[in-house]
């Protein structure tokens, strides 16, 4: 029988040498005259194990990793192909701590199948939440969506059933579904790691929102510095075309409903839905004014769903198990799974999925091993470039939309960055700014004008140039940025840098008197 | 006479692509992306005929091609090295690559070397933040960027 042998090509994986590991083991198993098949799967998100090789043995996938090319050969000596012993054996996957801890709902199928195979995608139950959805009313899988809690993946934590019922309820000649999938936030990869290694559960997700709104267009906005994740998703809505699961007749029902994959330009303001909006119209990036809400006059002025990519990656499980399935995970206000990511200087970073009220310091030390250098953790940043920074004494912090908020941070799209103590935290709220300026897409004063003061005045206080006064003039300036800008990248910028400010003043004390207390 | 007969000949090139493009929905930034695809950078050449067929001013293209990060209005140099500047990269020394590479080329971030082999510009977030600090060369994505990794890159840009 032939065996399969399982090489990722997610990115991270290809990052960390996947293609060479590729190569050699195509290479060993022609040189050998051997039985086995190389499939390329996406990341089971465990990144500090890639290159994880993988080997369908009888007894199930057992893992080899981080593989590097040169120990390829040592593997087949080993005879790996019956999941042999070696010095980089895993044992079963399934069983590694890391993964077996986690709720795998709408990664159900990441890092498990081939990608671009719809038979994997439909024996690893597939398609079934969007049979269903055709085979009900469009009211009633709004129904679904909203009684599940569902909630905006993007960051905001808007319910996406009352989203999808504004256009659902909207009369227009023409509606769209806009997958924003511009992740451009630190820390952030389960959108990249989602496109790459289960697309179709992407353009299921988007299907079942067109049927449900009438709407029957869909775009994928992908960030240019995704090519991998572009170049996948384009074969996979080509395969999901020719198999009829997009065109004219969605499964053979009456619903049309067609995608097209478009790539960003390098705006990281593009990432806010208006400006997204207009950027796929061909135009400048500039944020919108509210309202007029997008779900009444969205893209060229038409009622528009715009969702986040986990958002409608979760739909399928959500419309195949039924809104109580998935509302029984969570706690609070905050229901179902949430892809966290972990990452920066973290001892095991990777994307870890489950259920909400998970704490911070659960997360970062017994999830992620605490930090790659093994040096204490300093701080970490939640939520992006525009979450805050947590020190160590809020680890109790559930992860929970409500909970983060009240300690005055955000989960955004779920990364956490690890910082070590060897971190600066003045530094790290000066770039939070000087990022805000680069990226300002310059609509609004307060965050174009504010920014490149925040800067100045943070450099005057790392100079020690009337530190007192300057803090509260940075203060002021994130005060002006919080309440007077139009998006998020201003709004919430001051996230950042209040927080390193607040939990971390010694930081921002005058250097020499730091200094000369080492 | 080269140079006129080279603007004729991207204004020729660049109303093909446009031709091949334009029925897209919003089809401005597909276009741009292939006339960049096509000459490595977006020429001025290019505007006035994308404007004419699309029906919109000067003024609007150009703000466009120069609201994105991405579009070069110059031609890079044969390597593109990318060098991921955001926190999670920050928070694994990402700087310290960053510099170090900017010695050894003798560039720094949006500049081209005197030989036109490398460009270098800072990129923020590859989504490879479990692996940082991370790079991109001619779209080809470096995890975990350590000294070694510097010196394979460093050799690959100037052979
Ligand atoms: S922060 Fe560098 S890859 Fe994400």
């Amino acid at each position: 029988m032939t065996v399969k042998i399982y090489i990722p090509k997610d990115a991270a994986a290809l990052a960390l040498g996947a293609e060479k590991v590729a190569k050699a083991v195509a290479a060993e198993i022609a040189a050998r005259g051997l039985d086995a098949q190389i499939v390329r799967n996406g990341t089971r998100g465990m990144i500090w194990l890639e290159p994880l090789v993988e080997v369908e043995t009888a007894d199930g996938r057992v893992g080899y990793g981080p593989v590097k090319a040169a120990d390829v050969p040592s593997l087949f000596d080993a005879n790996f192909l019956s999941g042999g012993a070696h010095p980089k054996a895993l044992g079963k996957v399934e069983e590694l701590p890391f993964f077996a801890k986690q709720t795998r709902l709408t990664f159900a199928r990441c890092g498990v199948i081939d990608p671009l195979s719809l038979d994997d995608y439909r024996a690893y139950g597939g398609l079934r939440g969007l049979e269903k959805a055709v085979a009900t009313t469009p009211a009633q899988i709004v129904q679904t969506v909203t009684d599940s809690g569902l909630r905006g993946r993007g960051g905001a934590g808007f319910p996406t059933g009352i989203k999808w019922k504004t256009v659902h309820d909207a009369v227009a000649d023409r509606k769209y579904i806009v997958c924003n999938a511009d992740e451009g936030d630190s820390a952030t990869f389960a959108d990249r790691m989602i496109m790459e290694g289960d697309p179709f559960v992407l353009i299921e997700g988007m299907a079942i929102a067109g049927i449900a709104t009438g709407a029957t267009k869909g775009f994928v906005y992908i960030r240019s510095e995704y090519p991998h994740a572009i170049a996948t998703m384009t074969r996979a809505v080509e395969i999901a075309r020719r198999a009829g699961i997009l065109g004219t007749t969605v499964l053979g029902s009456p619903n049309a409903f067609d995608i097209e994959i478009r790539s960003g330009a390098g705006a990281y303001v593009c990432g806010e839905e208006t400006s997204l909006l207009n950027s796929l119209e061909g135009k400048r990036g500039v944020v919108r004014a509210k309202p007029p809400l997008p779900a009444i006059q969205g893209l060229f002025g038409k009622p528009t769903v715009i969702n986040n990519v986990i958002s409608l990656a979760s739909v399928p499980v959500i419309m195949d198990r039924g809104s109580e399935f998935y509302r029984d995970f969570g706690m609070g206000r905050s229901r179902g799974t949430i892809p966290v990511q972990l990452a920066g200087n973290v001892r095991n970073g990777g994307l870890f999925e489950v259920a909400f009220g998970i704490t911070l310091g659960e997360l970062v030390n017994e999830i992620g091993g605490g930090t790659a250098s093994g040096r204490p953790v300093k701080a970490v940043q939640v939520g992006g470039p525009l979450g805050a920074y947590f020190p160590v004494s809020l680890f109790d912090t559930p992860f929970d939309y409500e909970a983060f908020a009240g300690k005055d941070g955000l989960i955004g799209h779920a990364g956490i960055t690890v910082f070590d103590d060897t971190a600066d935290m003045l530094k790290q709220a000066r770039f939070a700014m000087e990022f805000c300026a680069i990226e300002s897409c310059g609509k609004c004063t307060p965050c174009r004008i504010g920014s490149t003061r925040g800067v100045e005045t943070l450099d005057k206080v790392a100079a020690g140039i009337e530190p007192q006064k300057n803090l509260e003039l940075v203060a002021d300036l994130c005060n002006t940025m919080k309440f007077g800008s139009l998006c998020a990248l201003g709004g919430f910028t001051p996230y950042p840098v209040m927080s390193a400010l607040t939990h971390f003043p010694e930081d921002f004390a005058p250097r020499t008197v730091a200094e000369a207390a080492e | 006479m080269v140079s006129q007969a080279h603007s004729t000949e991207i204004a020729t090139q660049t109303r093909a692509i446009v031709d091949s493009l334009k029925w897209l929905e919003g089809p401005l930034l597909p276009i741009l992306h292939e006339i960049q695809e096509e000459f490595g950078y977006v020429p001025q050449e290019s505007l006035p005929v994308i404007a004419d067929a699309l029906n919109l001013s000067n003024a609007e293209v150009h703000g466009v091609v120069t609201f994105y990060h991405d579009y070069r209005r110059e031609p890079a140099g044969r390597h593109v090295l990318k060098l991921c500047q955001a926190e999670a990269c920050q928070s694994m020394g990402s700087e310290k690559v960053a510099d170090k590479i900017k010695r050894l080329l003798g560039i720094g971030f949006h500049e081209t070397s005197l030989d036109g082999s490398v460009t270098l510009e800072p990129v923020y977030c590859l989504g490879l933040c479990a692996c940082a600090p991370a790079a991109m060369l001619d779209g080809e994505v470096i995890g975990r960027v350590d000294d070694e990794a510097i010196d394979e890159i460093v050799a690959e840009v100037r052979r």
